[in-house]
């Protein structure tokens, strides 16, 4: 066990190693370098300025080293300043190393985000703490509403109550972020009035019901009935299994043969599914955070990637890889420590 | 502004959908007629969602064939006293009704709707098909050989796997990009990958009989290097081929975000059946890997691999309404329902003119929906038999 996990961790390390190469590749093609300088510089540079500027600040370099000063297994040399031969910062409004030493991500410094104008460490985990709240909550309506309507509609496969769940799961799994949001926002905001369309207020005045439950009833909408699909076909198939013939035909009542020998063996498989949801709901993240306004995570992606904002958008990039391959690893885990059935090898 | 009221905006839009009420009647005639002949589709209609998979998927499909007799207006068109029109709003000069209302640029939602549907319906299959072969090209020999093929093509469909599909449409479709040769040179491998199949497939099946194998293998290059130098160069010789350079980008990430899960699926497949008997017969009678891959493997993979393809296209349907919805790749004038989404679903926007990203969002969701329940009642289906 402890070796699979130590090899899983291993190519874990590659994976992102890998996808972050991929990332600062593109990032860093020249139309996106260009677009710095022209924003960093005044607007009617010339051609020859921007290359000067470009030149000056080392993004010219050798791509291997800047990639090796980005990860933080080699030096970073400070930007000269040629008139007073003192080190400037290549950004006024972030700090940056006066003297040649290793600073990348390995030691925490993620650089600096050109369009919020600070350190990408100090904007992103206050944006990491608003989405995590938003997924908390939203895994606190979808994990049960989800269970439950698999359980039920799993427990009698074919009957009518199962015909009707499992039409509604399947309309929730063609239904994405964007155009659930729509719908309910249309509903119950703009008809109704009941709700508030925008989480702006989520932010500055704290959580309430009203400006809420729109973003957390969208995200959680789409993987309700990805998981209860899921939940209910293990369900199915446990309960055609012997051992629930032999309870039924000892004479167990059935709701009592569905609680006490069913559920348990029918929620292993539901359980990677929703570990595997969370990559999944990065997107849905992106989207809902953009429709309601919601200052996470996935604005803060969106923020970074249409501003041409190269530090925050590979330490954006860093986060969900390592989110993705994280819950990959638990879920693998899991499933093995659930199911004795399983040994990995 | 005079309106027709709510019975007039449901008669008006069936009335517009003529031409698709006439082929979706023909549609079932035939099933009705033919039923015991048409095999799976035939299956398909003993049950109700069945029914409605079918219907809804074939009722789309339609209305994108007809586009250009359905829509009243061109998706571009603006008639600016029509600004933000409530749904069946009658244009004052020349009398016609705007059924669904008009959007923020004063052109008809209805037609733009419709439109949408066309170009919706010709880039999710095509490059859904196109990632299914990319993914069948790759799978079957991961599966298949095992080993080092398999570690190293796994371990890059993981990659892009665990990739999240947003940042990967951020990085991949963005203006910035298509003045690199980035687009052309993924278009240019992926786009191989339909050509390098369908010429093993004939060359396995064929080499025995070359006045066969010469026929098909002329047909399948010059067909497909015809279609390959329209799409990758836009050099067709004949111009009927020929995809816009933002297009061919969105095609190409689209492509690449969902063959690597097919990929897994076709592995998973291929490991499956490698071991079944008549795998070993066709070993012992020495006949080439490739030839078992593609002859003996592939065919007996079919239905799951219909099933996923049929949500896949779901899926992609959703990608592209992401792609439009944060404004990748298609043009703002674009009729596409994730662009029209997008337009609709500004606060303001929302608040009072809601009918602007509904409509769109309703017809998106209604495709996934059909393509959805297509897939679950073949499954059904492949399951009983």
């Amino acid at each position: 066990m402890l070796a699979f996990i130590i090899r899983r961790l291993g190519v874990m390390l590659l994976t992102m190693l890998c996808l972050s190469f991929v990332v600062f590749f593109f990032v860093n093609l020249d139309p996106n370098l260009r677009k710095l300088a022209i924003f960093q510089t005044e607007m009617r540079a010339s051609d020859q300025d921007l290359e000067n500027w470009l030149q000056r600040n080392g993004y010219r370099d050798n791509f291997a080293l800047r990639f090796g000063r980005w990860v933080g297994v080699w030096p970073k040399e400070p930007v000269i300043d040629q008139a007073t031969g003192q080190p400037v910062a290549r950004f006024r409004f972030c700090s940056e190393p006066t003297e040649s030493r290793f600073s990348g991500v390995l030691q925490g410094d993620f650089g600096c985000s050109t369009a919020f104008r600070t350190t990408v460490s100090q904007r992103l985990p206050e944006a990491l703490k608003a989405t995590g709240i938003l997924m908390f909550w939203v895994m606190i309506v979808m994990v049960p509403l989800a269970l439950l309507v698999g359980v039920l509609a799993g427990m009698r496969e074919g009957s009518k109550l199962d015909r009707a769940l499992s039409v509604a799961s399947i309309a929730s799994t063609a239904t994405p972020e964007y155009v659930s949001g729509i719908i309910f926002t249309a509903i119950f905001a703009s008809w109704l009035g009941l709700l508030n369309g925008s989480a702006a207020t989520a932010m500055s005045k704290g959580i309430s019901f009203s400006n809420f439950t729109l973003p957390v009833m969208t995200m959680a909408i789409y993987g309700t009935g990805y998981i209860a699909r899921m939940t209910r076909a293990s369900m199915a198939e446990v309960m055609t299994a012997q051992y629930i013939r032999t309870a039924r035909l000892k004479g167990l009542g059935f709701a009592k043969v569905v609680v006490k020998h069913a559920l348990r063996n029918a929620l292993i498989a539901p359980f990677t599914v929703i570990m595997l949801q969370f990559p999944w709901l990065l997107t849905g993240v992106v989207v809902v955070e953009s429709i309601f306004n919601y200052k996470g995570f996935g604005w803060l992606l969106v923020q970074a990637a249409s501003n041409n904002d190269i530090d925050l958008v590979l330490a954006c990039g860093l986060i969900s890889v390592l989110l993705v391959l994280l819950t990959q690893l638990i879920s693998d885990v899991g499933y093995a420590v659930l199911n004795p059935r399983i040994r990995v090898s | 502004m005079e309106s027709v009221g709510s019975f007039g905006i449901i008669v008006g839009i069936a009335a517009r959908f003529w031409p698709v009420w006439i082929a979706l009647a023909l549609l079932l005639a035939g099933v009705v007629r033919y039923k015991r002949k048409l095999g799976l589709l035939g299956h398909l209609f003993d049950s109700l969602i069945g029914i409605g998979g079918v219907l809804i998927c074939a009722f789309w499909l339609f209305t994108a064939i007809f586009a250009h007799w359905i829509a009243p207006l061109d998706p571009r068109v603006q008639v600016s006293v029509m600004k933000n029109a409530l749904p069946g709003a009658i244009d004052p000069e020349t009398g016609m009704v705007f059924l669904l209302g008009g959007d923020q640029l004063a052109r008809d939602v209805f037609s733009r709707v419709i439109y949408g549907a066309r170009i919706v319906l010709t880039i999710a299959p095509a490059a859904t098909l196109i990632a299914l072969l990319v993914g069948i090209t790759l799978g079957l020999p991961a599966g298949y050989f095992g080993r080092g093929v398999d570690h190293v093509l796994s371990f890059l469909a993981n990659l892009v796997l665990a990739f999240p599909v947003i940042l990967l449409f951020y990085l991949l479709v963005t203006p910035g990009i298509m003045e690199t040769a980035i687009p052309y040179v993924m278009a240019g491998v992926l786009f191989l990958f339909p050509i390098i199949f369908f010429c093993t497939l004939f060359y396995t099946r064929y080499k025995e009989r070359p006045e066969k194998l010469y026929i098909y293998l002329a047909v399948t290059l010059v067909v497909g290097f015809w279609i390959y130098a329209g799409l990758v160069f836009n050099a067709d010789p004949l111009g009927i081929i020929s995809i816009e350079p933002n297009e061919l980008n969105i095609f190409v990430a689209v492509v690449f975000a969902s063959s690597p899960g097919v990929f897994r699926i076709v592995r998973g497949l291929a490991m499956d059946i490698k071991t079944r008997d008549y795998v070993s017969a066709a070993q012992t009678r020495g006949e080439h890997p490739w030839y078992i891959m593609l002859w003996e493997m592939l065919p007996n993979a079919r239905g799951p691999l219909i099933v996923d393809t049929c949500l896949r296209i779901g899926y992609t349907t959703i990608l592209l309404g992401t792609l439009g919805f944060f404004g990748l790749g298609m043009g703002p004038e674009s009729p596409d329902w994730g662009t029209a989404i997008k337009d609709g679903s500004q606060v303001a926007q929302l608040r009072l003119y809601f009918w602007e990203g509904l409509t769109p969002a309703l017809a998106l969701m209604s495709l996934v929906l059909g393509l959805n329940l297509l897939a679950d009642s073949m499954r059904e289906q492949s399951l009983k038999d």
